[in-house]
């Protein structure tokens, strides 16, 4: 059982050591990493994805439930706690989509009669966050970069079912954020975001700031950020509803912001 | 001595995984010896030569199969590092004869493939994964956490006993395991034996009969309908 991933401070990119000696993520935790381009997020995450002993260029450190991560972790993928989903993760296979789950599913599963049960959460969970459906006959590689990242995150959660799932910049990869923040609630995982999203950040409990290739402080989201964060959804949701309607061929009107006030 | 014999297709990373493991070799005080093999064209040995200023070497198998071409040169090989001074020995190799391993029974086989070629990669590269002590698979920086547990459970497949490591050879990520393995591993005497068994050795296309068509050669042949056969007295 995993309770607790800590994160104990290297140094940033000029040497100097991390202002944040100590991170605990707890499970449950929705945790959002946030930064200029170039500050370090992904190799923040990669530290964490490669359970980092010092050996990485950063020096940090990566700790389960207070102790070094046992090697099983790297040893059998049944055991790795962690999933990565990346900004530039494609497909390389060109199996159809259900002989990749059905062999993924295979290595995961803990009985083959769970198998097909799997497959059919995984490819709903995933079609719920983008606009084309994903069939299940269709090449991984014919998938578009909405269906990829979906399907990604959906099998992350699913058939992975790992304690930790990192995203990294999964806003720009056209899907339903909203959607994806409940149905990812609905899990008891840590979750944790690199994200420039101001609705993603604030429904997180709690920001971790980069700058220089170094964490530089940790924000808990306070009760004013948790109330205007309703007023952020908002204007989210009416963004993507202006996007949605240009997207169609309509036209826009002054009301369109009506709702907010 | 102790031996390692790292092989894989063209550009999979084994330069890059042999790189790290020579910079943490040399930081635990090891002399190390390098040696490559490759059909037509190499410069690892000059780039290592510069780059650690060890001791390295190249040879071209040109006509003979590189996996044999090593095995012919391992012994002088071996000769040679001891006079270099060194007490382990790197062998990189192009691997590119995919029926023979390159291996043999007192050295670290390890295979260097990559996680980007495709899932149906390690049903392709027969006894230079099987025979293999270590697989180890770079680029895991380039493919989703899901297709690289599938690539490392289609090895597995293929070879049950053979060691999986993860790499980012790129930063060098996962390599202190094949350093620890080779370290364990036993020193390297006299006799030692090619790991597996030869393919059936050649055929008259082999000695230079151009002929096409199976009814003009002799030995082991075969034709589109049957397995091997043998055809002669
Ligand atoms: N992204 C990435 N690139 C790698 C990795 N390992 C090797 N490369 C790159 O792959 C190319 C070929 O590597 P090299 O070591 O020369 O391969 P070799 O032909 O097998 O010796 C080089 O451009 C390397 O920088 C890795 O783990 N990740
Ligand atoms: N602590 C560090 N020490 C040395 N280099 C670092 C450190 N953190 C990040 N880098 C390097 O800085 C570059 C940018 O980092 P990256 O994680 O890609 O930034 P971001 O994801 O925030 O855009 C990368 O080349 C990375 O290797
Ligand atoms: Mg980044
Ligand atoms: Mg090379
Ligand atoms: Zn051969
Ligand atoms: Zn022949």
């Amino acid at each position: 059982m995993i309770n607790t991933i800590t994160i104990l401070g290297g140094r940033s990119r000029s040497g100097i050591p991390e202002a944040v000696e100590r991170i605990d993520l707890k499970m449950g935790d929705v945790v959002s990493i946030v930064g200029p381009t170039g500050s370090g997020k992904t190799t923040l995450i990669n530290d964490l994805e490669l359970f980092a002993d010092a050996n990485t260029q950063t020096g940090r450190r990566v700790l389960i439930n207070g102790e070094r991560p046992p090697l099983e972790y790297r040893d059998n993928p049944a055991m790795n706690p962690i999933a990565l989903i990346t900004q530039h993760t494609t497909f390389l296979s060109d199996l159809p989509v259900v002989d990749f789950l059905t062999a993924h599913a295979g290595i995961r599963a803990v009985k083959k009669s769970q198998i097909d049960e799997m497959i059919q959460k995984t490819l709903d969970f995933a079609n719920q966050l983008t606009g084309e459906p994903i069939v299940l006959t269709s090449r991984m590689t014919e998938l578009s970069g909405g269906q990829t990242r979906a399907l990604l995150i959906a099998d992350a959660t699913i058939i992975c079912n790992t304690p930790i799932v990192l995203l990294d910049e999964v806003e720009n990869a056209g899907i339903n954020r909203t959607r994806a923040m409940e149905l990812l609630r609905e899990y008891r995982k840590v979750f944790i975001f690199v994200t420039h999203d101001p609705r993603i950040a604030l429904l997180s409990d709690y920001r971790i700031v980069m700058q220089g290739g170094s964490i530089t402080k940790v924000l808990y989201t306070n009760e004013e950020e948790r109330v205007f964060s309703l007023k952020v959804s908002k204007l989210d949701d009416l963004l993507s509803a202006m996007r949605d309607k240009i997207r169609f061929g309509e036209r826009l009107t002054t009301h369109e912001l009506e709702g907010l006030a | 001595m102790k031996l390692a014999i790292c092989a894989g297709p063209a550009t999979t990373g084994k330069t890059s995984v042999l790189r790290h493991m020579i910079r943490k070799l040399q930081d635990a005080g090891d002399q190390v010896a390098f040696l490559k093999i490759d059909v037509q064209f190499a410069e690892e040995d000059e780039i290592f030569a510069k780059e650690f200023g060890i001791p390295t070497r190249k040879v071209y198998s040109g006509e003979l199969c590189p996996d044999h071409c090593n095995v012919m040169v391992l012994g002088d090989a071996l000769q040679w590092a001891e006079k270099s001074g060194a007490n382990f020995l790197l062998v990189e190799t192009a691997g590119l004869c995919l029926r023979c391993s390159p291996y043999v029974d007192g050295g670290l086989g390890m295979i260097v493939v990559e996680a980007t070629s495709g899932t149906n990669l390690p049903f392709k590269i027969g006894p230079m994964l099987s025979l293999a002590d270590v697989a180890v698979v770079t680029k895991i920086d380039r493919v989703s956490q899901a297709e690289r547990e599938v690539f490392r459970s289609r090895i597995q497949d293929v070879a049950p006993n053979v060691k999986v490591r993860e790499v980012n050879a790129l930063y060098g990520i996962g390599i202190d395991p094949l350093v620890d393995a080779l370290h364990n591993q036993v020193d390297t005497w006299d006799k030692m034996l090619l790991r597996g068994n030869p393919p059936v050795g050649t055929c008259t296309i082999c000695v230079g009969k151009k002929e096409i068509g199976w009814q003009a050669h002799f030995g082991v042949v075969r034709s589109l309908e049957n397995q091997n056969f043998y055809r002669g007295e």
